[in-house]
């Protein structure tokens, strides 16, 4: 089953093309890895899958549902990690009370499902402490615990790991596998770690304004020809970047 | 004495109007001061001071045209930010500084401070009615019900917009009503400590519950706690004494906040000579 499928999606900001005619699917069960250097477009393509941005072409769909429909049961099927911000370390929540924020039933089952999320992340202990008191690997746990609250089937994260040391890291991308393979979630997760697609994706989105690569990751990660392509492309997007800023 | 005191109907009515004050201002404050918004509720009731000033000079009730205004003002400057990208804060000094102007023009068109004017500048929680009293009643019950409905989409939005956007949550009708819920608060609370002293009952209580480093309900408490303690103790003192009691209620809880600061030092320091001796054992 097609999980999502986007075709012929392009956006353009400020006379500028962000996305240009990108088009793929994702299989049920699938971890696909986004790749691409820093303003390919990775999160300009998060935020038209998850409806913050409605003025592209082309069509997105997610569960078979065309998101433009704006129907709700999609949105709440997916869960969304954004990219690594520290939460505000005077904001009064319990990791309870951040997790408890993804359910939209009430009642009894809700507090089971919050007890399992906790568990699930490995956070049941830490339940009752301070969000800001978490270090940066733990609060992105708490986020995860929060998306699979509402059982999702669809995890869309967004460099989810920036700024967290290697151990954290690990253990974050081993909570991502244990969520696709006992619970079935499918994920989406943009990154610029080539090493963590390489281990942990099952496919690989290699993107630059426009789809550069998408198939098996050990097509991929194989391939010398495709891996100095993507460096080369890489290092262009960098000087392209690094010649704005300057002039800028 | 203290039980002869509460004999009297007035006091009773300050009391009661007190309490239900302190507790919708402290509830509606917590989110304003999370989102970085403390001083939106100064803002609404300077726009109210423009609608009370037009109620007293059209002679309809002026707590009618004041929340009127206030909410007007309010979305007003919301589709602002929005469509003209203006930062926040500027959009708040943009609507006090309208709404007092408004005032001020309608007060010097009709001769000058009226003692309605006064009162609602400065507060008058001795002089409220039967009527004004079920009024804040009423108004209470409503703000505190919606916000206990809608507790979890209103602490999301305050965590973290876009996620809740994400989530599904109707963001824009969650804000307005928000903004129509704090208007109301703010037109509650102005019988009590009057246009001028507002943002103070919305942000003191909820600052110094923040400096106990607890979870979100747990602050709510803690504040509307300090709020309770701060009006029943501002008006007890203000009876005693003789004195404004709308002054003496902000006063206490600077007092208590600034207490509650100077603890928390002596803790931190307390703890940290603490863990040094530990160290060197």
């Amino acid at each position: 089953m097609q999980i999502v499928e986007i075709d012929r999606l392009s956006y353009a900001y400020s006379g500028n093309l962000v996305l240009d005619n990108i088009s793929f699917t994702i299989e049920e069960g699938d971890i696909l890895g986004i790749i691409g250097p820093n303003g390919a477009g990775k999160t300009t393509l998060f935020s038209c899958m998850l409806g913050l941005l409605d003025d592209y072409t082309g069509t997105i769909k997610i569960l078979g549902e065309n998101i433009e429909k704006k129907n709700n049961k999609v949105f709440k099927s997916i869960g969304y990690i954004p990219q690594k911000k520290t939460i505000e370390q005077n904001f009064p929540a319990t990791v309870e009370e951040i997790v408890s924020l993804g359910v939209t039933t009430t009642g009894k089952t809700s507090k089971e499902k919050i007890a399992l999320a906790l568990e699930t992340a490995g956070l049941f202990a830490q339940k009752d402490r301070r969000v800001g008191e978490l270090s940066g690997g733990q609060q992105q746990r708490v986020l995860i615990a929060k998306a699979m609250v509402n059982n999702p089937k669809l995890l869309i994260l967004d460099e989810p790991v920036t700024g967290i040391d290697l151990e954290m890291q690990n253990k974050f991308y081993s909570l991502l596998q244990k969520l696709n393979q006992e619970n079935n979630i499918t994920i989406i997760w943009a990154s610029h770690d080539l090493d963590a697609v390489n281990r942990f994706a099952t496919s690989v989105a290699c993107i630059n304004r426009s789809m550069f690569f998408h198939g098996k990751t050990i097509e991929f990660f194989e391939n010398p020809d495709l891996l100095k392509a993507y460096s080369e492309s890489s290092m262009q997007a960098h000087m392209h970047l690094h010649n704005h800023t300057y002039r800028g | 004495m203290i039980l002869e005191v509460l004999e009297f109907g007035f006091m009773q009515r300050a009391l009661i109007a007190g309490v239900s004050v302190a507790i919708t201002s402290s509830v509606i404050g917590l989110f304003l001061v999370l989102r970085r918004n403390s001083l939106f509720g100064d803002a609404l009731s300077h726009a109210a001071f423009g609608g009370i000033a037009v109620g007293l000079a059209t002679n309809i009730y002026p707590l009618w045209t004041g929340l009127a205004l206030s909410i007007l003002g309010a979305l007003g400057i919301t589709k602002l930010r929005q469509y003209a990208k203006i930062p926040a804060d500027a959009t708040v000094a943009i609507l006090l500084s309208s709404g007092l102007a408004l005032g001020i023009l309608l007060i010097s068109l009709s001769g000058g401070f009226t003692l309605d004017l006064f009162s609602f500048l400065f507060g008058s929680i001795m002089l409220v009615s039967v009527e004004d009293t079920l009024a804040i009643l009423a108004m209470t019950g409503i703000i505190l019900s919606i916000i206990i409905l809608l507790y979890r989409q209103l602490m999301y939005i305050t965590f973290d917009e876009e996620q809740a956007r994400v989530s599904g949550l109707p963001i824009s009708k969650l804000n307005y009503l928000f903004i129509i819920l704090a208007s109301v608060a703010v037109i509650v609370s102005m019988r009590l400590v009057g246009i001028l002293l507002v943002s103070s009952l919305l942000v003191i209580p909820n600052v110094t519950a923040l400096l106990f480093n607890k979870g979100f309900k747990k602050t709510a408490l803690i504040s509307v706690s300090i709020s309770i303690f701060s009006v029943v103790a501002g008006i007890a003192i203000s009876y005693a004494a003789n004195l404004a009691p709308a002054g003496t209620i902000v006063l206490v809880s600077t007092a208590v906040f600034l207490t509650v600061l100077a603890a928390r030092h002596y803790s931190k320091k307390k703890q940290v000579v603490k863990k040094l001796e530990e160290a060197r054992s």
